[in-house]
């Protein structure tokens, strides 16, 4: 123990390695983690536990139309669906356009989504300013609309928006809401901000003048439900649409439990892609710890002399070689983790990526250049033991 | 009084004394390759205790091998090797290393003090594998740094102190765990003539309050304060005989003119 304090400089550059690998391993975790919790945010900004249910594509004579061009999903389709998925915790119902928006004498395009007002609480999805339109709005298929983000800084800039009178497909629009931006979704890539919403009713008979649904919006109690809720309704819309086994469906439902899935595995994949390779570097770390401790008993042959010549056993000798070690390697972890930690706050202050460390990742460095330590030192103390006295003594 | 060149018998006189050390017929070769090396060819001595004895003869004459087989860093190739009545032969690595801890001190030619650790702490080292605690280890190391008069240096570093010093530090180191004998193999060798009669001064007060001295010279003055010489040639004892006369190491000191410092 007093020979570490005695060869401090070679300590410290000896711990150096270890330092580094532990280090590395600590912010590469928490890169990594920080990832994968950025893309469950993510997910969960486009909404928890949600379900899209979306009217299917149709070929028609040879041509393949996108999605939303057949006229099957209706407005009942929502009612049954709240009426006989039990999974199904709340829907809205929606239709989409693409709208030419006017201000005074800023214009945007953007997409127009007409729905109803629980569309917010579905997708949890709050306000910054204002409130949603009513489902009174709906009834009497008001000119009210709710804008997002980026619309706001697009027409507005620094003026407030609320009960200004915009102009969408020249039909004027009093602004009754924006909502918080929710980003651009990494695993979409789309701005969810660029949107416009105004109730289903005025689209569907001002703007489209299409009776039915491009989309369900659903929601369920937890991301299990949202399995059961897809079986669900994807066998009552079969029911409901007619369709006979073996032709193609004319909707299609999309989980975004299975996006999260998506992004969880990848998170999980890249994590341990950067912590395997910063465990190299803790691997080079320990083995400078052995070169170091080999380098360290050639050195100290004279000393292991008159160790065993005082009447140190074999086991004496080793323990206090082996002792040494993971002293070392120890001490270079908690100094690692610390240097780890001190990066993962550099890299969070310059690239702005979150980073995340969990104390299990903490815990586990430590267990691990422990292991370095009695691994890679293991070889070294023994050699020290077997050492011949009457040899070590004339050395040197 | 009598010579025994081969067999080494006990002087008449010490026979109703217990022998701490007895060798009887021991050989040592090595096999280096082709050649096999004898080190030793056939000893047989006995050493009773409170005795105060020197072992001299020229280099590869064998005395090094026969230390280090007394002091069981090495094992001989046969014969028997008694001490304190146990056959060391039928030691293990751990029980020989007890004994090197607790019944042998060993004071070397080079000292061999661990650098940059005090003084204190290299006559500690002994204790440190010995069963006492660590206060018991602290107190015995002082005593023993003050029996040879370095208990005013106990926190300097070997390479603070001068040579003498320094074999007075490795002697305390000797004899803290309390041994039945002491090794010392050439002590004098790197130290001028009145620090080499300091230190017998210090064996041969040791020596009287029954402490067991083996010593190992090749100087025939050093060998003078000993009470019995064993002359090693070509691996055989070849004369072994008392010292008569011995001198007292601090009279001799007292006449010695002091040199510098």
């Amino acid at each position: 123990m007093r020979t570490l304090d005695r060869n401090k400089l070679r300590s410290a550059l000896t711990m150096l390695g270890i330092i580094i690998g532990v280090g590395a391993v600590i912010a590469m975790l928490g890169v990594g983690q920080g990832a994968q919790k950025t893309m469950q945010d993510q997910i969960q900004a486009m909404g928890s536990n949600m379900l899209f249910v979306g009217s299917g594509t149709v070929t028609r004579g040879g041509m393949h139309l996108g999605w939303g061009s057949t006229k099957s999903l209706v407005y009942n389709d929502m009612l049954a669906i709240l009426r006989e998925c039990p999974a199904a915790k709340a829907a809205a119902p929606g239709s989409s356009s693409n709208a030419q928006v006017v201000f005074g004498n800023d214009n945007w395009q953007t997409r127009l989504n007409g729905t109803e007002p629980q569309y917010f609480k579905v997708r949890n999805w709050a306000f910054q300013e204002g409130s949603s339109f009513t489902q009174n709005d709906v009834d009497m298929s008001a000119n009210v609309a709710v804008i997002g983000e980026t619309v706001r800084k697009s027409l507005f800039g620094a003026a407030d928006p609320l009960g200004q009178t915009i102009r969408v497909n020249n039909l004027p629009f009093r602004v009754t809401g924006v909502l918080t931006p929710k980003g651009t979704s990494s695993a979409m890539g789309d701005d969810q901000d660029d949107i416009i919403l105004i109730p289903l009713t005025t689209l569907q008979k001002k703007v489209t003048g299409q009776p039915w649904l491009r989309w369900i919006m659903v929601s369920t109690e937890s991301r299990q439900g949202s399995y059961v809720a897809q079986q669900q309704i994807a066998s009552l819309l079969h029911d409901r649409h007619r369709i006979r086994p073996g032709d193609p469906d004319d909707f299609f439902v999309r989980n975004l439990a299975d996006l999260a899935d998506v992004a969880d595995e990848a998170g999980r994949v890249m994590t341990l892609l950067l912590a395997s390779i910063a465990s190299v570097s803790l691997l080079v770390g320990g083995i400078g710890i052995m070169n170091i401790m080999l380098v360290s008993v050639t050195e100290r042959t004279r000393e292991i002399g008159i160790r065993i010549s005082v009447g140190a056993t074999e086991g004496n000798v080793q323990q206090q070689f082996l002792i040494e070690a993971v002293v070392l390697s120890l001490l270079g972890g908690i100094l690692g983790i610390l240097f780890g930690l001190l990066s993962s706050l550099v890299i969070t202050q310059t690239l702005g990526w979150p980073i995340l460390i969990s104390p299990f990742v903490v815990l586990i460095a430590i267990a691990f250049s422990m292991t370095v330590g009695v691994f890679f030192g293991f070889y070294p103390a023994r050699k020290a033991a077997r050492l011949d006295p009457i040899e070590a003594l004339r050395h040197g | 009084m009598t010579t025994t060149p081969q067999l080494g018998a006990s002087p008449t006189g010490r026979q109703n004394r217990e022998a701490v050390i007895r060798v009887e017929e021991i050989h040592k070769y090595y096999d280096l390759g082709e050649t096999r090396v004898h080190a030793l060819r056939g000893v047989s001595a006995s050493i009773t205790r409170g005795e105060f004895v020197t072992i001299m003869g020229s280099s590869g004459s064998g005395k090094s091998t026969f230390m280090n087989i007394l002091g069981c860093l090495d094992k001989p190739s046969a014969g028997r090797y008694l001490l304190e009545g146990v056959e060391a032969s039928s030691l293990t690595k751990k029980d020989l290393a007890r004994v090197r801890n607790q019944r042998i001190g060993f004071v070397f030619q080079g000292f061999n003090l661990l650098a940059r650790t005090t003084a204190l702490e290299n006559v500690e080292l002994p204790t440190l594998y010995a069963r006492v605690s660590k206060q018991e280890g602290e107190r015995r190391s002082r005593e023993a740094l003050a029996l040879v008069g370095l208990a005013d240096r106990v926190e300097h570093f070997p390479s603070q102190l001068s040579g003498g010093q320094q074999q007075r530090v490795a002697i305390a180191r000797a004899l803290v765990n309390r041994p039945s004998i002491l090794l010392a193999d050439e002590p004098t060798g790197n130290l001028d003539s009145r620090t080499a009669v300091e230190i017998m001064g210090i064996f041969q007060n040791l020596n009287e309050k029954g402490l067991t001295i083996v010593l190992v010279t090749h100087e025939p003055d050093i060998a003078q304060f000993a009470q019995r010489t064993i002359q090693f040639r070509d691996g055989k004892i070849r004369r072994d005989e008392p010292v008569l006369n011995q001198p007292r190491a601090a009279e001799l000191l007292r006449n010695l003119p002091a040199l510098e410092d």
